[in-house]
């Protein structure tokens, strides 16, 4: 037993992989003062368009080059990664509270309850998510707060649909079954006997979640609808590269890069961990 | 002294109005061990759910009555009945392998019940737990407490469940088909199993089953049921040595013998099922004309 467990932790890297680039990205972004090679705000008009460390012409302390406007682009980067670690845990955590929770009562009790969760669920899911965010936050105003509103507001259905879908086959079940017999109250089966089984669902989606709410966060500040301008956002900075992508490619391809692996870890992650929460699967 | 089970007429329909249950009259007796028996889609297990109160919402009763020792059912606000069914009798299941929940200890999973339900000390109910498993045979209970269902082997956790079922020391347990999901050597165990806990228990069984020869050797007495409707209730000697519905005798002729491995299965004869069909319809119908 114990000898087939340590050797799936060995052959599972993606989980250590996955979790390594998360957990150096939130340090980072964490301790961004004491990390960041330079203030991600200074401008410097002498270095600007400064190439990544390894090209012709590149200055020692800006590692990954600079920006048009001589801003340091790895201190940008770590910057940035504040806001989108910010949105990513909040956003996804009120996105999966509202999801599960109604989707947990949707699948179990069924009838009323699942038709109405039902229907508003396919209601919302008809609205192009982008499109959605982008009125949400011009309704709501742009800001933090506002960003990660609109991404639980767009995305709980997310969670809402696959938790009612588990919670619908659980309540077949046999142990259910038994709990009534046993006489147990219907919310208390809903806790007990439901519950545990789709909790590595709810994992796996939740960090699925936070990759999706880093895109969002970073298509906002793309189009500039995000937090303030003044603060680096990895959305923002890919808009500003794409600008001078012919002259300074590097300023486009690192955020872009960033982007990709944090998103990609985030559901890698979701993965490895559900398949260690499942006592069935472990 | 009251029945411990008494189901007197009852009936219950489809939402299209088709009968599932055909006025279905059957009596446990304190201690007794009664097989209901039957081909599948009879409407055994219906009846089974109907006594622990978890028929699918499909299924309505529409006539009759259950008893549970003395206590009328039908009149019991539905958590009072709740409680009732939940205090004095209990189910082992058909499928142990989806009868214990995957992501929870076996511990726990059998204590809870003692503990919220019925109120009980933690330390009782644990030491009550132990004491079960000892009783089916489970020599290493400390390790079957801490596993998950899934570590432990169908015949275990078949275990498991007869030891759960009998914690609370209910007055009833309905017995679905416990060993249809098992293979053979393991059947002949639990079956011993639970005719052995029966007798020190004292505890009334409603043995579900489709096999025969289980019939012989758990039951005392024997109900045989076809399309929902009993056609046949005897004691079980007395049914083998003497069948009196021809629906009966056919099954018994069905059943394959070791003595003559080479014989084809036999099945139930057309003149049979002609007799049994021309039954139902007239029940049916002597049925539909009260009722409208």
């Amino acid at each position: 037993m114990d000898k087939s467990h340590t050797s799936r932790r060995r052959r599972s890297p993606r989980l250590w992989l996955a979790g390594g680039w998360l957990l150096l990205a939130l340090l980072a972004a964490i301790f961004a003062p004491l990390v960041a090679p330079q203030d991600p705000l200074a401008q410097d008009l002498m270095l600007e368009r400064l190439p990544p460390f390894w090209l012709d012409g590149a200055e020692p302390g800006y590692w990954l080059g600079t920006d048009s406007l001589g801003r340091d682009l790895l201190s940008r980067l770590i910057f940035g990664g504040r806001i989108a670690f910010i949105v990513a845990f909040a956003a996804a955590i009120a996105a999966c509270l509202v999801g599960s929770t109604l989707g947990l009562i949707a699948g179990y009790f069924g009838g009323w309850a699942d038709r109405i969760v039902s229907r508003v669920v396919d209601i919302w899911m008809a609205f192009p998510p982008v499109l959605f965010a982008i009125l949400l936050v011009a309704v709501l105003g742009t800001g933090l707060g506002s960003v990660i509103l609109a991404i639980a507001i767009i995305d709980w259905t997310r969670f809402c649909r696959v938790i009612r879908a588990e919670a619908m086959g659980q309540s077949r079940m046999d142990y259910v079954e038994n709990a009534r017999i046993a006489g147990y109250g219907r919310v208390g089966i809903m806790l007990r006997e439901v519950l545990p089984n789709v909790v590595p669902s709810i994992v796996a989606l939740l960090s699925l979640e936070m990759g999706i709410a880093v895109i969002v966060e970073a298509i906002l500040s793309f189009v500039n609808l995000s937090i303030s301008t003044d603060d680096p956002t990895w959305g923002g900075i890919i808009a500003e590269g794409r600008l001078s992508i012919h002259q300074a490619w590097w300023v486009l391809v690192f955020p872009l890069v960033t982007l990709i692996l944090t998103v990609l870890s985030f559901s890698q992650f979701g993965e490895a961990l559900k398949t260690r929460f499942d006592p069935v699967l472990r | 002294m009251n029945a411990c089970l008494d189901i007197a007429g009852l009936s219950a329909v489809l939402p299209n109005g088709q009968r599932v249950l055909r006025s279905v009259s059957l009596c446990v007796q304190p201690g007794e061990v009664r097989a209901l028996v039957g081909e599948s889609g009879a409407g055994k297990t219906m009846i089974g759910k109907a006594v622990l109160g978890v028929l699918p919402s499909s299924v309505r009763v529409v006539e009759g009555a259950m008893r549970l020792e003395g206590e009328d059912l039908g009149r019991l606000q539905p958590k009072a009945r709740r409680t009732l069914i939940g205090a004095r009798t209990a189910l082992i299941p058909q499928d142990p392998l989806t009868a214990l929940n995957p992501s929870r200890r076996i511990g726990p999973q059998m204590t809870d019940r003692l503990v919220r339900i019925l109120g009980w000390s933690g330390e009782r109910a644990d030491t009550r737990t132990r004491q079960l498993l000892d009783e089916v045979q489970i020599r290493n209970p400390e390790r079957v407490l801490k596993s998950y269902p899934h570590e432990l082997s169908g015949g275990m956790r078949q275990r498991v469940l007869i030891a759960a079922a009998f914690a609370a020391e209910p007055r009833l347990i309905v017995a679905d088909e416990p060993t249809t999901a098992l293979d053979v050597t393991v059947q002949k165990q639990i079956l011993r199993l639970i005719a052995q806990l029966q007798r020190e228990h004292g505890t009334a069984i409603l043995f579900v089953t489709h096999d025969l020869g289980v019939v012989a050797k758990i039951s005392q007495n024997v109900s045989v049921l076809y399309a929902g409707k009993v056609v046949e209730e005897a004691e079980t000697a007395a049914l083998f040595a003497a069948p009196q519905h021809p629906y009966t005798r056919a099954l018994m002729a069905a059943t394959p013998r070791y003595t003559d491995p080479f014989a084809s299965l036999k099945p139930v004869d057309e003149t049979v099922m002609a007799g049994l069909a021309a039954e139902i319809a007239a029940a049916d119908q002597a049925w539909r004309r009260p009722h409208g």
